[in-house]
């Protein structure tokens, strides 16, 4: 500075400034152009869905597309219902969030809060590892392993997940349980008395597993490529963002609010419970939403997995029933329906992406919504 | 704009590279999408040993392949069906001649399970079973299992030649299931019981063909129409072919042209070639 500083103003030539002026308009406009490239882009699949997709609802009206279930796209006259297909969309995604969910943050808590580091650091990169598999093979293993062995031993496949889900939860029902009424006893009482209820508690609870059991072992799967296969699957495909998403908030609530909550006399899982869990919701939000719209926007693994038979199952819950989904529909319809077998069959199609896109705005509005909520709630309104 | 649109635009971008050096003689092909592969790969190798021909291939449906022809904007229009009397009065008004070739036959088989003990069926069971009125194998002799119908796609040729030649316009049933090859049908019949599918006849492999109306889905049998479920697939050419389209067509008679027709999954019309397999 002090050398070559000594006969150079601190002010700038009038030139110098108007070409850093420039320099930053420029630079400014190409950031500009460059962020609201994606805006455009979404804008622009917008128009030209609803381009295609409107005139279908003008020429056939709203009525057929929604309350009718015959789905026969090259039939003479066709039919375009596809109530079916949207009840395969909501059934297929409602099965998978119920197994993303539950496992997804069961996951997250125990890495974020329960496992030691090292463990933790060796985990989530292979559970995230599941978001890197080519959803087609996702779809060959649920087509060519996972519906012949739901095929063959979807009873005993049943009957091990009411005995693996329900022994667990069992012996947490018996401990807590016989805790709770002991404590109603006299004291004299309460030490056989526990003792007493628990193996009460423990026959009823087993022997309502044993028919609850031989109920399940009894099922038999028709067919292997059905609503629970594709819910199966498509659990597993969203599991990954489930996790990482909801590990990542609960490690962002922070080490002070924990420290805090065990200041205060709390034990580990009244921390987890009441703390960590409300205080990581907006992010736990997030991650639910997401994954609802991973299962949603998937594509090959329902047209392999889930049967493609446009029908609501009857009952409705009822998950080993082939359903057909919008993406599958749309893809699988795509290649023969153009101009050639006429207009409709085709605009029927952007109809239908039309709806999911739909869907994935108000779904994403909601994530917002939960987010905006949770934030308030916990800047302490 | 679409598959068909860029499949064009590949063979014709191979006939450009391959023919560079030569004047260019160009056959057009429009018409129907399940003879569409048919006529890609006889364009393939008859380019790759003809360096001095172009020949695209497209598909607009069989309707549209006929039109083409008659308005002159093809040479050589494939069709999965024969002309129809009006197209055919249309041609003649024009002054077009078209002459069919049959290229290869399309035959369907009816497959089950191996363990399946039903070996039979008429044409009529398999269309009740496809709408849905058949639902239980003890219907039709076989153990007490709820039919799985598994149906081609709506997109592929297989489930337009099954619509036509089976299920003669009606509607399929509502738990009919659909899957996206020959390939993935057979593997789902493989892996499943109580399942019943069609594929063409390439495709027979560990799986069971049933006979329809008493008549095994062969090679032979197809040929000699004897099976129901089978319809022949053309090309048609305005007048006698000559020349480039001559010798394409003539594809169909060599063994390498019935290789290919075998390897899409149709029926070559020269069963040797079939039995040499």
């Amino acid at each position: 500075m002090t050398q070559t500083g000594k006969n150079r103003s601190l002010r700038m030539s009038a030139r110098a400034m108007r070409w850093q002026d420039a320099t930053r308009w420029m630079g400014t406009t190409l950031l500009l152009g460059v962020a609201s490239l994606s805006v455009l882009a979404v804008l622009f699949i917008f128009y030209f869905i609803a381009r295609e997709a409107i005139p279908f609802f003008l020429a056939r009206g709203f009525r057929e597309f929604f309350t009718s279930t015959a789905w026969y796209p090259s039939a003479h006259p066709p039919q375009f219902g596809v109530l079916a297909i949207l009840a395969g969309s909501a059934l297929v995604t409602v099965g998978a969030v119920t197994v993303a969910v539950p496992l997804g943050i069961a996951a997250a808590i125990c890495l974020s809060d329960l496992l030691p580091f090292s463990v933790r650091q060796g985990v989530k990169p292979v559970i995230e590892l599941l978001a890197a598999i080519p959803s087609v093979a996702y779809g060959f293993f649920a087509l060519v392993v996972l519906a012949p062995l739901l095929q063959e031993r979807g009873g005993a496949l049943f009957r091990g997940f009411v005995w693996g889900i329900g022994i667990p939860l069992g012996a947490l029902a018996v401990v807590m349980g016989s805790g709770l009424m002991a404590a109603r006893l006299p004291p004299a009482w309460r030490k056989r008395g526990s003792v007493g209820i628990g193996f009460l508690l423990a026959m009823a609870i087993g022997w309502f597993l044993r028919a609850l059991a031989a109920r399940a072992g009894g099922i038999r799967v028709d067919s292997g490529t059905n609503a629970l296969n594709a819910s199966l699957i498509l659990g597993i495909m969203a599991l990954p963002t489930v996790v990482s998403v909801s590990e990542d908030a609960l490690q962002a609530a922070g080490r002070e609010i924990r420290e805090g909550s065990y200041a205060l006399g709390a034990t580990r899982s009244e921390t987890l419970l009441r703390v960590v869990l409300p205080a990581a919701g907006s992010g736990i939000a997030a991650a639910v939403i997401l994954g609802v719209m991973r299962a949603v926007g998937e594509t090959m693994v329902v047209w392999m997995a889930s049967g493609n038979a446009a029908q609501i199952p009857r009952p409705w819950y009822n998950l080993l029933q082939p359903v057909r989904t919008l993406t599958a529909t749309i893809a699988g319809d795509m290649g023969e329906a153009d101009h050639v077998t006429g207009s409709e069959r085709y605009a029927v199609l952007f109809a239908m992406a039309l709806v999911l896109l739909v869907f994935s705005f108000l779904c994403n509005l909601a994530g917002e919504w939960a987010v905006r909520r949770s934030r308030r709630r916990m800047s302490g309104e | 704009m679409n598959w068909k649109s860029i499949g064009t635009a590949t063979v014709f971008a191979a006939a450009l590279v391959g023919g560079r050096a030569h004047a260019q003689e160009k056959i057009v092909i429009d018409g129907s999408t399940t003879v569409g592969p048919v006529a890609k790969a006889f364009a393939e190798y008859y380019m790759q040993r003809n360096p001095g021909v172009a020949i695209s291939v497209s598909e607009s449906g069989s309707g549209n392949g006929a039109k083409s022809l008659i308005n002159g904007a093809c040479h050589i229009a494939t069709m999965s069906r024969a002309m129809k009397e009006n197209e055919l009065a249309a041609a003649k008004e024009k002054g077009v001649d078209p002459i069919a070739h049959i290229v290869c036959m399309d035959g369907i088989a009816l497959i089950v399970h191996p363990s399946n003990p039903v070996k039979e069926m008429t044409v009529e069971q398999v269309r009740a079973l496809y709408k849905g009125e058949i639902t239980n194998w003890k219907e039709l002799g076989g153990p007490d299992r709820p039919v799985v119908v598994i149906s081609r796609d709506t997109n592929s040729g297989t489930y337009e030649a099954f619509e036509e030649l089976v299920m003669k316009k009606e509607k399929m049933g509502e738990k009919t299931e659909y899957v996206g090859s020959n390939g993935a049908i057979r593997q789902r019949v493989l892996t499943t019981p109580a399942a019943i599918g069609y594929v063409g006849l390439a495709f027979l492999e560990g799986v069971k063909a049933l006979r329809i109306n008493g008549v095994e889905p062969t090679a032979e049998s197809v040929n000699d129409k004897s099976y129901p479920v089978a319809r022949p697939l053309f090309m048609y050419t305005n007048g006698k072919p000559a020349g480039h389209v001559a010798a394409y067509i003539g594809l169909k008679d060599t063994d390498d042209g019935c290789r290919l027709i075998e390897d899409i999954g149709y029926v070559p019309l020269k069963v040797k070639a079939v039995e040499k397999k």
